[in-house]
């Protein structure tokens, strides 16, 4: 019995059925808890007042938005080697996820941003480089759409998100050397002087964990609806042929 | 190789459209500007750094799906991929007569157009220095993105929306170069990571564009 037998699809199907609602629920119960206490039970910040607790919402997108994009480099790499059809389906349902992800960082970060810095939006690094990424999502969901057969838009994809990881890599770095940043440092690092105090940083954890669930569910639901959509697709060129 | 690359050259002189084109396309974006953002010398100065390096990025994006396009229909593409030079060879041949015929003469053309658009005399031999190093950057990266979108019959579209965001770090370090030359400032730095991104890419997306060839030949 190996790990890879889970990338069966019928093996894939069997055991992600029973497994769902349980993600669901822990997702459910860490973002009540965290966006309940963190909205409601802890103090505001004596500069920002009350528009600190955006933070629940904003670090944990703006941490699945990255973390997708690894997650897809994963698959696709997976895909390649191995060329597992669930991995490159994985990697096709984790795409809009991130997407979202992205744009909910963005938006909780220009709402945020308004009061605090007195605007929506500036050419900051961290800001610029994640309008980079939501582009490399857009181009990446496009080549999907765009292509009829499914193995060569797998590979294609996947091709795709190797070269765009290192070119993202490299945009992250280059608006760094462009401008200089406006966007606070790390608000979670294992330096304890760096990052939040310990009031926020409860809450914030429970909600980063409830996003990663929330994560793990929507793509283990998506790639459940990729696989039926492939069986339908099989079924229909079957008919055809008889 | 050489034979390859002479090939393509022809082509793309005598086949007419593309060459000039890119050109045009350049002179006409330029010109569009100072209509656009109104006739001040001094804001002109400012933009015209970042202006002249966009502008030569889509005219360097207007002749990207010709690259593979036209061999893919008529079959020659496949040839070339069952022929004994390695396909990543073809694939850097077609990248460097892209260059040639769009990169280089928008290289040697964007100095008489700094004129108009009033860069600061300082910047003219960053412009070049940078257009010089950048443009095979954009050739390479284009020819990658033409190679992804080869098989689809709308391609060109997505082509740009795959290509742009690429582009980003190559037109972040050659904008910034020359602003840098025209501010009298140390612009060394920016040139050197400029090459390194150009070096980078021709060593490696060679590779990434023949295995989407031969994915989309399979």
């Amino acid at each position: 019995m190996s790990f890879w037998e889970y990338a069966n699809p019928k093996k894939f199907m069997g055991w992600t059925a029973p497994v769902l609602p349980y993600v669901f629920g822990a997702a459910a119960l860490c973002l009540t808890i965290g966006l309940i206490w963190g909205f409601f039970f802890t103090p505001d910040d004596f500069r920002q007042g009350s528009t600190v607790k955006i933070i629940y919402l904003h670090v944990p997108a703006a941490t699945m938005a990255t973390g997708t994009w690894f997650m897809m480099l994963a698959a696709s790499l997976i895909w390649v080697v191995r060329r597992h059809h669930v991995s490159a389906l994985a990697a096709r349902a984790a795409a809009p996820i991130g997407l979202t992800m992205t744009l909910i960082g963005l938006l909780t970060g220009a709402i945020w941003g308004q009061p605090m810095w007195g605007t929506y939006w500036a050419w900051d690094p961290r800001l610029t480089s994640f309008l980079i990424l939501f582009l490399f999502y857009l181009g990446y969901i496009a080549m999907w759409e765009a292509i009829e057969d499914p193995d060569t838009a797998a590979d294609l994809t996947s091709v795709l998100c190797m070269v765009g990881s290192v070119f993202a890599i490299l945009s992250r770095y280059a608006v760094n050397f462009w401008n200089q940043g406006l966007h606070q440092g790390a608000s979670l690092s294992l330096d304890a002087e760096e990052h939040v105090s310990d009031v926020f940083w409860q809450p914030l954890v429970i909600c980063i964990v409830g996003f990663v669930l929330l994560f793990v569910g929507l793509v283990l639901m998506r790639t459940r609806t990729e696989i039926r959509a492939r069986r339908i697709r099989a079924l229909e060129a079957r008919a055809r042929r008889a | 190789m050489i034979a390859l690359l002479l090939r393509d050259l022809r082509l793309a002189v005598r086949a007419g459209g593309g060459f000039g084109l890119g050109l045009a396309f350049f002179l006409i974006v330029i010109i569009l500007v100072p209509f656009g953002v109104g006739p001040q010398v001094d804001l002109l100065t400012r933009i015209a750094p970042g202006i002249l390096w966009v502008a030569s990025l889509l005219a360097a994006l207007l002749s990207l799906d010709r690259i593979f396009a036209l061999d893919f229909e008529d079959g020659s593409l496949g040839l070339l991929a069952t022929s004994p030079l390695p396909l990543e060879g073809a694939a850097l041949m077609k990248a460097l007569a892209h260059w040639i015929t769009t990169g280089l003469p928008l290289t040697l053309v964007a100095p008489a157009l700094g004129f108009l658009l009033s860069l600061a005399p300082e910047a003219y031999s960053y412009l070049l220095l940078s257009l010089l190093l950048g443009t095979p950057a954009l050739s390479m990266i284009g020819t990658f993105g033409a190679a992804l979108t080869v098989g689809l019959r709308r391609g060109g579209l997505l082509l740009s929306l795959l290509v742009l965001p690429l582009y980003v770090p190559t037109l972040i370090f050659g904008a910034e170069a020359v602003r840098r030359g025209a501010d009298g400032l140390d612009a060394t730095g920016a040139l050197i990571l400029l090459g390194t991104i150009t070096a980078g890419c021709f060593a490696l997306l060679p590779f990434a564009t023949a295995a989407t060839l031969r994915m989309n030949l399979r």
